[in-house]
Order: C-alpha cells, then structure tokens, then sequence
C-alpha cells in the first residue's frame, strides 16, 4: 500500500489518503449516516436535501431514475418542490433558467441526447448567469443508438461556459452534487454547474455511502440569495441585445467569471472536507509524488486506474493516477503542478474529439503544457465508447505503454483506441 | 368594451425604441400593456419586438422582462411561474404576479409550438400573445406558417410560375383551444378596444390563456406605414382575419357578421399580394377568394352565426 500524505502544494490537488473505494477519507465533524444508493439515487437525494424550489426535467435513460425518485419525493410530500414536467429537454433547460432568473434555487438533469437537445439553451443558462445544477448522467450520442456511458456527451458542450465537475461513484455525484448549488450561487460565481456521473456504471450501481443529515447540508447551504432576480419588485431587463460595441465585454466577464470559479471550487471543497472528511478540489493524486508514468481520467474509470496503479505500485513501479473531479474550468496549472516530475503521461479520453489531434481532454492537457519548461510524453488513450468496459486488463496495457513512453522517451502512437476491432 | 377615453395613460411600454414607423407589433405590445391589472413580468420571445427595444444599454421596458431564445419563450414563462409559486410558498416573496409571454408567429406557429403546447398542457397561469405579421420579418420577410396563401415574401416569392406562398395559415387558435385551455382569442389591432379587452380577459383567466393579434408590418407588407390600422381592420372586414373568442370551448364572434369587403381592395393596399391581381393568376385570387369565404362560415358555423 502506498503511503498516505501527499508533497503536493498545487492548490486544489487533494492527494489521495483512502483506502477504500470511496474518495479521501479523513475525520468528520459532522453525523454521517451510512445507506446504500445507486448515482441516480444519490444525485436525487442530494437535490432534496439541498431543498430546492424548483424542478424541471425530461426523463431519458439512464438519467430517468433521478426524474422518478424526485417525482415519489413530491408525491409523497417529503419536498415542497414544484415540479415542472416539461415536454423536452429544451424546454427542461428553459424552465429552468426562467425559475432560476426569478430567485429560485433550480435542479434538472439529463443524459445524451437530452443534452444535445439543451445545448442552446446550455449557452443561454451561463450567459444570462443563471446558478442552475444539472445532474449529467454521462450516456453516448446517436447515431447509432446507444444508451450506455460514454462522455460524448459533455464533451460535446464543453465550451458551454458550465462548471463541470465529474464524480466517480455514487458518494462523490451526492458530495458533487451538494457542493455544486454552493458553488454556483456563489455571489462571485453565478454561472451553472454540471455534475457528470457515468451512465450505468455510476447511475445504476447500487453502492454503500455516507449521507449528511438534512440539518447539516441546510447548514452548509444556507437559501440562495440572488444578486439580481426578475421580479416586479425590481424591474429589469434581462437577456436584450447587445451589438458589438458590448457583447465581447459581457462575454469577456463570462469568461472571467468561469475562471475565478476555481477559487470557489477549491473553497468549497476544503468547506465540505472539513464538515465530512471528504475534501474536494480540482483533482485527487495518487501516488504522484515519485511517480515516473501516470494516467489520467474522469469517472468511474478513475477507480478501475487506481486499483491497477496500486497492484502496480505494490510491484515497484514507480506509476501515479490523476482523477480529475473539475473538467471545466480546466485547472491547468494545478494539473501541471501535479504533473510536472512525470516523464510519460496517459490521458484517458472516453469520446471522440471528431477529427481533432486528440481526444478532448488530451487537447486540453497538451495545450496546457504550451509554453511550459514541462517536457512529458503525452498519450491519448480513447476507450470505453458506447459502453464498452473497460476492465483492469486494459488499463495494465496502458500502464505498460505509458511506462514504456517513459523508459524510451518515445510515443510509438499519438491515440491509441483501446480495446476495439478494428 | 372599455372605452378609449377610460384608459390608463401610464405607458409600460417607453417610446424611442427602434422599431419602424407603422409598425402593428409595436402598437400590439403597447396597447397590451394597456391591459395590465398589476404587478406584471413579459417574456418575449426573439423577433423584431425584442431585438428592437433592448438594444444595451437601453430598454423600452418599464416591467420587468426576460428575453431567452426564439423557441422557448412558454418554457421560460413557466418556469418564472413555478419559481414564483416556490418562492411564495417558502416565504421568500409575495405577490401575484402577471406573466405575459410574447412571440411573433414564426415563434409561436412555428419553431415555438411545442413549447407553447407544453405550457398550456401543463395549465401554467401565463397569458401568451402571439403577435402575427404573417413572415420571419426580423429575418428579413421569410414565410412562416401564419403567412397567408398567395403572399409572396423573400422565401416564398411571386414568381413567373408559383404566385407566392403555397398552402393557408395553421388555424393557431383551434390549435390553442384544442388543449382545453379557459380562454382563446383573435384580435386585430385594428379594434383596439376589443383587443385590450381581450388581453385584460386573458390575465383574469386562473391559468392558460392565448390571445392572437394581427399587427401589420408596413415593411413586409410592402403598405404604407400610415396605412397599419387600416389593414388590421380590414383583414377582417373582408374575412381573411376573423376576430372571436374562445371561451371553454364555445366560439363567439367579436364583431357582428355584415357582408363582407372585397379581398382585393385589402390586397391593392400591400405589395406582397400585388402579384394576386395580375390577370395570370386570375384562377389563384378566386381560389384564394372561396378559401377565406369557406373559412370564415366555418368560425361562424362554429359560433352559431350565420352569414349575413
């Protein structure tokens, strides 16, 4: 077993000190009470006990049972939420920006084509600073139909202007998900949140967890307080048109907005470690200390490329694995803090980046090295499409090619499709 | 009715927008507004109307008002509607609040109806208004599902062939009224009171309520702009705009049936029916001619009237 602490003193990279399957564990102040959910469940449950005022939602699989365990919540009077069940996803999106605009605390959530579908209005929830939080419950796009995991998804609405944040099991898409409505009605913030769970393998697997008492979670998160709202008793206009001698300025503190997020991430993050054990940050490192080779992923993944890194690690080999909890905004730095000392990194990519050098992720970490002192090799791996698993066997191989990267210095393949016929 | 003397001067809805002289939708939102009983939010869908009264820094509106995006506009009212509720219940806010969504008729008949059929399934108390000019005309005079048959505009041009759009209106109101929604209306705003009147039922309706308004655009049109009010009320004098009501199901005719006026002296008046009066296209106008005869008989059929 590897050592616990980490040398790490890049903000918002919280090594890895668990010795479970669970994230971080350290020593709660607050009651944790133990229960088994399936992501979905525990995504549902979040956004009861984060109390919110409205919902609207679009049942797709494998999002469904976060729309059906909500809806037995209002049937059954546990919540005093209005439920708006909307007739598309578009719709989902835009209801939830209008409650969102008049003050309210908003959830909704979705899964691939449903996203798709949400992609304009995506733009408009971050344009008009909208703190809305969806559960994402990452599934592959069509055409061919498929309805298991993959990111093509998110990936898909990256540039959204959404924080989004990726959970691995059913106990970080719960933390996630509570932290997310904290992070996104921050006065600072304003901007939506996307919590990303795995189709089927997070979703639908039913896991042992730890839940916070509804006291607790209103405690750490307190009624939202809109800094601006439409309402009568302020009128103003919001979302009118602005030429150019204004939309790049409102687009440029969009982006400001995003990026300064990150401290709010990181914040929170420590917030809610220090209330349950569980710190959060940008990303969680193990073994990346000495570590020589390294992958990278997001998801589920994560914990299938841990075990292996741990089996290896018991074999002498000097290898690290990055699980990467906050995809956008893209902490880039804190990443290169991690990252630094290794002489081979593989980042996993569960999508196609159509005709780009790279899968997403890989883009985003190759040029995040642009213009460093950072010299590493750098391998795409695009695995896990449509569902295809991705099992201990596989991620071996990709110890072993990222190891061999960092013996030789040499990168045989730019991507490399794992586990496909082809 | 309410009499133009009775009201209210306070104007929701500021002047120096930039919206073109004549034009119907402009007017169509200001007498609306007219018909505000109190604390009221508009939701507006994108077309002329929006994009012409918000150019940032600077909003015409003296309410608050939300623009999103073209199609959603019901989506977005009813989540205003939810939030309100929610908030209300939880003690963070007090007050009714009217909600009025407005879209043109390439929002409503359109890229908007699914939304718009949502939201009135749903039963959300929101009045929407669809302000119907008959063509994408923010785009630049396209045809939508209100433009009539016959009209020519830039995607459905008169040519040497095909006169103009083919096929009729959607019959948006049947449409609305089909949900089993309390009150569906027509207006022109050529009969401004009724119209108002109408708008003002339509808020005092407990859920769902639809108003379509006929507001002439002089552009698109190819008309004057002196001459909006005038064709509003004659596209239903000669029956190609039949103005009534809705109200559970029953249809009740807004003005008493009279013989109705030559079509032709409403075409001579735009440009975009021009076209209609050559002798080429002599067996297109009678057609065109027996389409709104045959379809104003039905709404009176519908209300129990008879053609005078």
């Amino acid at each position: 077993m590897y050592r616990r602490g980490g040398v790490f003193t890049g903000e918002g990279v919280i090594p890895y000190t668990g010795e479970g399957s669970t994230v971080t564990a350290g020593s709660a102040v607050c009651t944790q009470i133990g229960c088994a959910y399936t992501g979905n469940e525990a995504v549902a449950y979040a956004a009861k006990q984060c109390n919110v005022d409205v919902v609207a939602a679009y049942p797709i699989t494998p999002q469904t049972i976060i729309v059906e365990r909500f809806s037995d919540y209002v049937a059954n009077g546990e919540v005093d939420t209005k439920f708006m069940y909307v007739e598309s996803e578009h719709s989902a999106m835009s209801a939830c920006v209008g409650a969102s605009l008049a003050g309210a605390r908003v959830f909704t959530s979705t899964a691939s084509q449903g996203l798709a579908l949400m992609h304009e209005v995506m733009y408009l929830a971050s344009g008009l600073r909208t703190p809305i939080v969806m559960g994402v419950v990452n599934r592959a796009l069509s055409a061919p139909i498929n309805i298991h995991g993959d990111h093509s998804d998110m990936m898909g609405s990256r540039d959204c202007g959404w924080i989004q944040l990726f959970a691995e099991n059913a106990q970080e898409a719960y933390d996630l998900t509570i932290q997310a409505f904290k992070i996104a009605e921050d006065p600072a913030v304003q901007l939506p949140v996307a919590v990303n769970l795995d189709g089927y393998t997070v979703s639908h697997a039913t896991e042992n967890m730890k839940s916070l008492t509804d006291e607790d979670v209103a405690r750490f998160l307190p009624p939202r307080k809109p800094i601006f709202k439409v309402d009568p008793s302020t009128p103003i206009s919001v979302g009118g048109m602005a030429l150019p001698e204004y939309y790049y300025e409102i687009k440029r503190q969009q982006e400001e907005a995003l990026r300064q997020s990150r401290h709010v991430v990181k914040r929170v993050g420590k917030e809610y470690g220090d209330l349950t054990g569980r710190r959060y940050g940008f990303m969680e490192a193990y073994a990346m200390e000495d570590a020589q080779a390294a992958v990278i992923s997001l998801g589920s993944t994560c914990g299938t490329v841990r075990s292996v890194a741990k089996r290896l690690r018991a074999k002498g080999k000097k290898v690290g694995a990055i699980k990467l909890w906050m995809y956008r905004p893209f902490p880039a730095e804190e990443l290169i803090s991690a990252i630094k000392g290794l002489k081979a990194l593989a980042v996993m990519d569960r999508a196609i980046s159509f005709g780009a050098p790279y899968g997403a992720l890989c883009s985003d970490i190759s040029s995040s090295l642009q213009n460093t002192e950072v010299k590493l090799k750098v391998l795409n791996m695009i695995y896990g499409l449509g569902g295809r698993d991705i099992p201990p066997a596989t991620v071996e191989r990709v110890y072993r090619d990222v190891l061999q990267a960092a013996r030789t210095g040499k990168v045989e393949e730019r991507v490399m499709f794992l586990d496909v016929r082809e | 009715m309410v009499a133009p003397k009775d009201l209210p001067l306070q104007e929701l809805y500021a002047p120096g927008h930039r919206l073109c002289a004549g034009c119907g939708p402009s007017i169509s939102v200001r007498m609306a507004l007219k018909a505000a009983r109190g604390p009221t939010v508009v939701v507006n869908s994108t077309g002329c109307v929006e994009v012409s009264t918000t150019i940032f820094p600077y909003t015409a509106w003296r309410i608050p008002w939300v623009h999103a995006l073209f199609e959603n506009t019901p989506a977005v009212a009813s989540g205003l509607e939810y939030a309100y509720e929610a908030l209300e219940k939880r003690g963070a806010r007090k007050g009714k609040v009217d909600i009025i969504a407005l879209g043109g008729d390439g929002g409503t008949f359109d890229i908007g109806i699914q939304a718009l059929s949502g939201m009135l399934e749903r039963g959300h108390d929101i009045v929407y208004i669809c302000y119907d000019n008959e063509a994408y005309m923010n785009t630049g005079i396209q045809r939508s599902g209100a433009t009539p048959r016959g009209a020519a505009t830039t995607t459905s041009p008169a040519g040497k062939v095909i006169p103009g759009k083919r096929g009729g209106k959607k019959d948006l109101a049947a449409i609305c009224a089909g949900h089993g929604i309390k009150y569906t209306a027509t207006a022109s705003i050529g009969f401004f009171t009724d119209y108002i009147d109408k708008v003002r039922k339509a808020i005092e309706v407990d859920g769902p309520a639809v108003v379509h308004v006929l507001a002439p655009c002089p552009l698109g049109w190819r008309s004057s702009p002196a001459d909006t009010i005038k064709l509003a009320k004659m596209a239903v004098q000669t029956g190609i705009f039949p103005i009534y009501e809705v109200v559970d199901g029953k249809y009740r005719m807004s003005l008493k049936p009279g013989k109705l006026l030559p079509v032709e002296e409403y075409f001579k008046l735009q440009g975009r029916f021009s076209h209609l009066l050559r002798p080429e296209f002599k067996e297109e106008l009678e057609e065109i001619n027996r389409e709104i005869e045959g379809n104003y008989r039905r709404i009176l059929g519908l209300a129990g009237e008879q053609v005078a």
